[in-house]
């Protein structure tokens, strides 16, 4: 089942590819492909569209549109069963498509958002593809009941086959799509969805749709896009953020092999163009380049440090959340406990670094790019091209690898468009190196937390203070936005409000205030985000709070939690499963954490060993998680387990640091990631309640950390602090 | 001119000596699922075989590969993606976004070639290569399914 499946999809992308291609090469191929609207190719051997969301071929294939991005997290395969659910089809059959942003929007954005960050690929759509699965069924079924003349209530469907129940006839999906395409579709709110808890498809653990070529080296990511003529760019921006390119002297590598010019890409990027990318990449090491480094040049991570160390006590904050006295019952408690923890920068470190490619002519704009936001890279296209947003179009390529680095930043989109300005007409495909990667990321911002906690003479806690202190991701996309220093997002996972991101502890006394203290150094979404800090600094300190009242970690919190039943649920599942309470080898120790973002709740046990040294050895990692609907249970155990080693790459290992204004980590050699020698034992229990669409992609990762953390603090008494665990001397 | 035996087929390259066997693979020999990742032997999405040992290509200079060396690529694998390694990587689903996963492919195949039944530890110590999406609890199990179905 796999194989075919797997197979057709591959076929599908590389004629992607091959129609894109042919169209870069001069030939008069429309935007439009690989499919169309018009009525003509909707009855084509390409197969025939019924509704957006679907094209079914003679063959019965059915082709599935799939309008969000694919980095990994599976989003392909879950929309794919989403739709195949409602259509009923035979699931061995099905395919996939991606959409271009010009046909989204040549068609009223049909398809919806583009956009894939957030953990949203499948919370916000699954309602309307499911809906547009469910119309070409209805179609499908109509044009079968038409073509037999009977009432389309005596006919049914199982797995694409159509049968007649009165006459015992049969036919398939394949056979009366062209008729069905031609019916008008009926009204998505006419449509009753399925039961999520009667799906067959969906909600089941299925293989992958794109595993196939990812085995053999045959699937094309952009950085592997091969074009006529194309020629290939390396590209340097100052190192210091905020510096400016002075000048570069070009008749120094112009006679080197290959080289076909140098371009001022910006006011602070160079890049070279040769005939190869290792060509370009060697002769722009041998330019010599002339930086105005600026202002930024005197910061270094202690002079930001400092900045947010201020900002801790600093008279000017924003009171997020004001419940009671919390400094008064604070004041007045029977035991006090303070902490100060701290996190760093941190790199994406996409494996596939930076690229983009881009082709220009005098009323076309192309550009082949991995991005996590289509209709952002076409946006970027046409306004750094000047060329009218319907004469552009971006083929868009799975991604190898995203984490909000491809999602809203479309810097290296605006880079390519600029290199290709000069050689019209050639194709130019831009590549970063590792280097440049770590130098110019879009940094998960730095920040400090000050906490304070209250506990009775019973041990119970009556008030806590929180204060953060640190950079805004949306005053750096957006300072007009947060001019008041009130960002909210900067406390995600904190906030009162239900649905998103709630706190799951209810304190008689609360105090959560934010600091905005912005750096020279470029911030932006990182796989779950603030969520991140805040979870570590949350559940690490409630950990210290728990063992300065002497209770155990699970019961303390879970009498903070009667009122937030759903995260308590899901606390006390990975509890179960973790055997939170039950006997460990000697020297193994447990910690636990809970936290919501992203729509869903998240829980962690870890069970670690800190050994004489200090090494630290992580060897079973329990999480569960809560994300509403489970569409496939198999890729998200996979999620949860890539959100562990992700986490813990940056637990151990993750800190960008600042020198003389630029970042020092600049590959993998200093910027550790965490190998599979160090990956634990992950065991996901997935729990879900059926009344909510969480994400799956992010929330989990906010709770490894914490879990890993409150493992150390109970294996050597001493509560972890600051990040990354490299620079901590545990024993 | 040199020259090189890729995947069985020996090609003639055009390419200064320094050049690393990974950019004169995707960019000359027009192979590109070798992936580049690091450029300093780090990550090991460049990795290929060398005479049958696993390396990473992006850090050796393709003058110091001679002529009667054997390079395979994770082209050169099988011609059918039916090398038990990558059965095992589809059975357990092991790539997300499947960049790296052909150098995790060549390390799997190339420390089965040499320990047909590794333990825990021999995984542990061959497969270095980085995965950003962390499919390593599956790269595990499917080295141990591979390692089976050789038996």
């Amino acid at each position: 089942m796999k194989n075919i499946s797997a197979a057709g999809s591959r076929f599908s992308r590389r004629s992607f590819i091959v129609g894109s291609t042919a169209a870069a090469g001069g030939l008069a191929l429309g935007v439009r492909l690989p499919f169309g609207s018009g009525s003509a190719e909707a009855q084509s051997a390409a197969g025939a569209e019924i509704g957006a969301w679907v094209v079914v071929k003679p063959d019965d294939t059915c082709v599935i549109r799939i309008a969000r991005s694919e980095m990994g997290q599976g989003t392909l395969t879950g929309l794919a069963q989403l739709v195949a659910e409602e259509l009923e089809c035979d699931w061995s059959k099905v395919t996939t498509e991606s959409i271009t942003p010009g046909q989204n929007l040549a068609r009223k954005r049909v398809w919806g958002e583009m956009s894939t960050g957030g953990s949203r690929g499948i919370r916000t759509s699954h309602d309307y593809v499911r809906r547009g699965g469910a119309a070409a069924r209805i179609m499908l079924l109509q044009a079968a009941a038409d073509e037999w003349k009977v009432p389309v209530t005596e006919v049914s469907v199982a797995n694409g086959v159509i049968t007649h129940a009165g006459s015992g006839r049969k036919t398939t999906y394949g056979k009366v799509a062209a008729a069905a395409s031609k019916l008008a579709p009926p009204d998505p709110k006419s449509i009753t969805l399925r039961d999520p808890k009667a799906w067959k498809i969906a909600g089941k653990p299925l293989k992958r749709l794109d595993t196939a070529d990812k085995l053999d080296g045959s699937k094309v990511y952009a950085i592997d896009l091969k074009l006529p003529g194309m020629l290939h760019a390396a590209i340097k921006a100052s190192p210091v953020f905020g510096g400016k390119l002075v000048s570069y002297d070009e008749p120094k590598i112009a006679s080197r092999p290959g080289v076909r010019g140098v371009v001022k890409v910006n006011d602070s990027t160079v890049a070279v163009v040769a005939d190869t990318w290792w060509r370009a990449k060697t002769a722009l090491e041998a330019l010599p380049i002339v930086w105005d480094e600026g202002a930024g040049a005197a910061q270094s991570s202690a002079t930001i440090a400092s900045h947010l160390e201020a900002g801790l006590t600093a008279k000017d904050a924003y009171a997020f959340r004001k419940e009671g006295d919390a400094l008064g019952a604070i004041q007045g408690a029977a035991k006090k406990i303070e902490a100060v923890y701290s996190t760093p920068f941190l790199a994406h470190a996409t494996m596939e670094p930076m690229n983009c490619t881009v082709k220009l002519s005098a009323d076309r704009a192309e550009c082949w790019v991995p991005t996590q936001n289509s209709e952002a890279s076409l946006a970027a296209l046409s306004e750094q091209s000047g060329i009218p947003l319907e004469k552009c179009e971006v083929y868009r390529h799975d991604l190898g690898g995203g984490f909000g680095r491809r999602g809203g930043n479309q810097d290296y989109v605006r880079q390519a468009v600029n290199i290709a300005k000069r050689f019209p007409d050639v194709p130019v495909k831009m590549v970063w190196s590792r280097e440049e990667d770590m130098a110019h990321d879009f940094y998960r911002p730095i920040s400090q937390c000050k906490l304070a906690a209250g506990l009775d003479d019973k041990g119970a806690l009556v008030g806590l203070h929180v204060r953060i202190s640190g950079q805004s991701i949306n005053a750096f996309v957006n300072p007009a936005m947060v001019a008041n220093g009130e960002d909210a997002r900067q406390l995600q996972g904190y906030t009162d409000k239900p649905g998103d991101a709630q706190l799951g502890y209810t304190v008689p006394n609360l105090l959560i205030e934010y600091a905005m203290r912005n750096t020279h150094v470029p911030v932006g979404p990182w796989r779950g985000v603030n969520t991140n800090q805040n979870a570590v600094y949350m559940e690490c300190f409630i950990e210290e709070v728990a063992r300065a009242a002497g209770a155990d970690s699970l019961a303390f919190r879970r009498a903070l939690m009667s009122k937030h039943p759903k995260h308590l649920a899901v606390l006390d599942a990975a509890a179960a499963k973790g055997d939170w309470g039950k006997p460990l080898p000697a020297g193994v120790h447990r910690g636990i954490a809970q936290f919501m973002g992203y729509g869903s709740y998240s829980a962690a046990v870890a069970e670690v060993s800190v050994s004489r040294e200090g090494k630290v050895k992580v060897h079973r990692m329990v999480l569960a998680l809560d994300s509403g609907h489970a569409v496939n249970p198999d890729q998200i155990a996979a999620q949860v387990e890539g959100s562990v080693a992700y986490g813990l790459s940056a637990a151990f290992y993750g800190e960008c640091t600042v020198q003389n204004g630029r970042m020092t980590e600049l590959n993998f050699d200093r910027y550790q990631i965490l190998r599979l020698a160090e990956m634990p034992k992950v065991e996901t229990v997935v729990v879900p309640t059926y009344d909510f669409w969480g994400g799956v992609g992010e929330p989990t990762i906010s709770v490894v950390t914490p879990a890993v953390l409150n493992a150390i603090f109970a294996a050597t008494g001493k509560p972890v602090r600051s990040l990354p665990l490299k620079n901590v001397k545990l024993v | 001119m040199p020259k090189l035996n890729i995947n069985g087929q020996v090609r003639d390259v055009q390419v200064e000596a320094d050049t690393p066997l990974l950019w004169v693979i995707r960019e000359q020999v027009g192979l590109t699922g070798t992936k580049y990742g690091c450029g300093v032997a780090q990550c090991g999405a460049c990795s290929v075989h060398l005479n049958g040992q696993v390396v990473r290509s992006c850090a050796l200079p393709v003058g110091n590969v001679k002529p009667t060396d054997k390079v395979v690529t994770i082209e050169g694998l099988s011609p059918d993606r039916s090398h038990p390694v990558q059965k095992a990587w589809a059975a357990v689903d092991v790539p997300q976004c499947g960049y790296c996963q052909s150098g995790q492919i060549m390390a799997a195949a190339a420390l089965l070639a040499k320990k047909p039944k590794p333990t825990d530890k021999d995984i542990d110590d061959a497969m270095t290569n980085i995965c950003r999406c962390g499919t390593y609890q599956r790269v595990r199990a499917a080295v141990h399914m591979a390692a089976g179905k050789q038996a």
